[in-house]
């Protein structure tokens, strides 16, 4: 695995726990299809949560929520509606959350959330 | 809070507007937007707003930041609203303490730079005007900005400094960034508010025509110069705006503000206390002249000659729509420019000086025998500068070739110095004169003034009635003459103009109509 894999992998556990401090249930993780790939599937309460989630070692190339641009959010959408389809469910509460983890491998890491953006 | 508050100025033509700047940071993805009607130099700003606070080592939030100008409705452009904008987002992260009722009026740089603009000092006054006295501008603005009587002014050279006096913390702010001074303002040619009028001594003779220039910088009337080529009209006209008086405390802040809404470059202006000069080419379209481009008009040549002195050399090449555009800043001495984008006033009291051919070929002087027009060719020519502009225009002489006699007789002549000290006394009289009816120079007399409370002896006038009996005078024709014969009694130091003035002023007036 290479070592932005890695930090990627580290980035989502954590935002995996964060999500589950939160009260919010994980349901699927990394879960693909032709569109491409959901990081975290969750429920908050009722309501779906299709969370991406962007690690970064430092801001020397921007903020990790800078990444995130109208593309990705709109992909977000179709990928939310896509898994909805796979796993024939209805779920008319959806939005999609990002993430961002800072983690410089030497403090604790920051992490920020967006709910509901786009 | 996540709401930040400040203040600038947007300006319409030469009246400036307060607007509110709101900067507000939502939680959501990063992004800039500014709302209210911002043009495209305005909505570069973001780019530079983040890139100069980043610089400056306060980075702006990694949100969306939502900048709204109020009010939405009236259209705003150039970079001058950054300061406010970014003052107002750095307000919104908590980075600054309020700067309550404080307006900034500045572009900023990549690097954090304050950038001066221009149409500075219109827009202190305003701001002034409307109650916020308190100004941060660029440095290279603040002299302009501190003309302004009470007016609190602070010229800052970085984004970090301001910041830093806004309660930022020192930590991180480059502080230590000394911007390069901004690139020197080249020197202004001829026609440029500093420009030094040369001297009336380098005009060998023609003593109708320095008479005539005595004349009109007295009364501030306009005149029209017809002669041959090289007969010195131009030479004249120049000389005219050295003869002026040094413009009045409000008069220089007016003409200030409109060079400082002209100036190519933003460098700093001082006050200009001497009376414009400009003198456009006759191929000038009416925009060039009166004023106009797309969006909100920008003041053309009338109004940066408003004070001073227009010069339209060769009027009869003149299109004939620019000419007659003048007629109404002739009589109003404003200009008001309608554009999709808005309306704009501003303001063109100038002294009008036009200089003709007396024919296309030039020739047409003294018995005119090398003159190859006809006579109909000649009459169409002088008759493309239309009746009713120069019905406006009390002085028409023509100006003839100099004389050998004249021509190198060393430094025989007045210098301007000497004229101006005479004009200078002639406009205390007319202002004493004229004050209790709300004027300032005999040119602004109205007939029923002259005719009225005015009115002279009939003996005095005889020539004048018999003159207008005769129908060789209008009526108009007529409160000229009298404008012009209380001009040279001013002169004269006589208390009332008598018959020998009312004979000379005639004279003046009719010396030119050719054909």
């Amino acid at each position: 695995m290479r070592a932005k894999d890695v930090l990627g992998r580290r980035g989502e556990e954590l935002a995996a726990g964060y999500l589950e401090a939160l009260g919010m249930r994980i349901v699927d993780r990394n879960w693909r299809c032709s569109e491409g790939e959901i990081d975290i599937v969750a429920l908050d309460g009722d309501a779906l949560v299709i969370a991406e989630v962007k690690t970064r070692k430092s801001l020397a190339y921007g903020h990790p929520f800078e990444a995130v641009g109208v593309d990705k959010l709109a992909r977000l959408h179709r990928l939310a509606s896509a898994w909805c389809r796979d796993h024939e469910l209805r779920m008319p509460l959806r939005r999609v959350d990002v993430i961002a983890v800072l983690d410089d491998g030497i403090g604790t890491p920051a992490v920020e959330h967006l709910k509901g953006v786009g | 809070m996540a709401l930040g508050r400040t203040y600038s100025v947007a300006l319409v033509g030469l009246n400036g507007y307060i607007v509110e700047v709101e900067a507000d940071i939502g939680q959501t993805l990063p992004a800039f937007i500014i709302l209210g009607l911002p043009d495209a130099s305005l909505n570069e700003a973001k780019e530079r707003i983040r890139s100069a606070a980043q610089n400056s080592g306060i980075p702006l939030s990694r949100r969306k930041i939502t900048a709204n100008l109020i009010p939405a409705s009236l259209p705003k452009r150039g970079s001058g609203f950054d300061l406010a904008i970014a003052m107002a987002a750095l307000l919104a992260s908590n980075d600054v303490r309020s700067t309550g009722r404080t307006v900034f009026i500045a572009e900023l740089g990549l690097d954090g730079r304050l950038r001066p603009v221009r149409g500075v000092l219109p827009a202190v006054m305003a701001a002034v005007r409307a109650g916020y006295a308190d100004v941060v501008v660029a440095q290279a603005n603040a002299a302009e900005a501190q003309l302004v009587p009470g007016a609190r002014v602070q010229g800052y050279a970085t984004l970090a400094r301001l910041a830093f006096d806004f309660g930022a913390d020192p930590q991180d702010l480059a502080l230590d960034f000394e911007p390069a001074p901004e690139p020197g303002e080249p020197e202004s040619g001829a026609g440029g508010p500093s420009w030094a009028p040369p001297d009336m001594r380098d005009v060998s003779g023609q003593g109708d025509a320095r008479r005539a220039l005595e004349v009109a910088a007295a009364g501030a009337h306009h005149l029209l110069l017809t002669g041959p080529p090289g007969a010195g009209k131009t030479m004249l006209a120049e000389r005219l705006p050295g003869l002026l008086p040094d413009l009045g405390d409000a008069e220089a802040m007016e003409v200030t503000a409109i060079h400082s809404l002209c100036s190519l470059t933003s460098a700093s202006l001082q006050l200009v206390r001497r009376p414009p000069y400009e003198n456009p080419h006759h191929t000038a379209t009416p925009a060039a002249i009166i004023g106009g481009g797309s969006g909100l008009p920008r003041p053309g040549a009338a109004s940066r000659a408003h004070r001073g002195v227009l010069f339209l050399d060769e009027a009869p090449e003149y299109e004939r729509r620019v000419l007659d555009a003048l007629r109404q800043p002739l009589e109003s001495g404003e200009l008001v420019l309608h554009r999709s984008a808005g309306t704009a006033a501003y303001p063109a009291r100038f002294q009008l000086v036009l200089a003709a051919n007396p024919c296309p070929c030039g020739k047409a002087t003294g018995k005119g025998v090398d003159c190859i027009c006809t006579p109909t060719m000649r009459r169409r020519y002088l008759a493309r500068m239309s009746g009713p502009l120069l019905d406006r225009v009390d002085i028409q002489l023509q100006v003839e070739r100099v004389s050998l006699a004249d021509f190198g007789q060393p430094a025989a002549e007045e210098d301007t110095a000497t004229i101006a000290a005479r004009v200078q006394a002639a406009r205390e009289r007319q202002l004493r004169r004229l004050l209790p009816f709300g004027m300032e120079t005999n040119a602004q007399v109205p007939g029923r003034v002259l005719r009225g409370a005015l009115r002279l002896g009939a003996p005095t006038t005889r020539i004048l009635d018999h003159a207008l009996e005769r129908g060789v005078l209008t009526a108009r024709g007529y409160d000229r003459v009298l404008r012009l014969a209380w001009t040279l009694a001013d002169l004269a130091l006589r208390e009332v103009p008598g018959a020998d003035d009312i004979g000379l002023a005639l004279n003046l007036r009719q010396a030119a109509v050719a054909a």
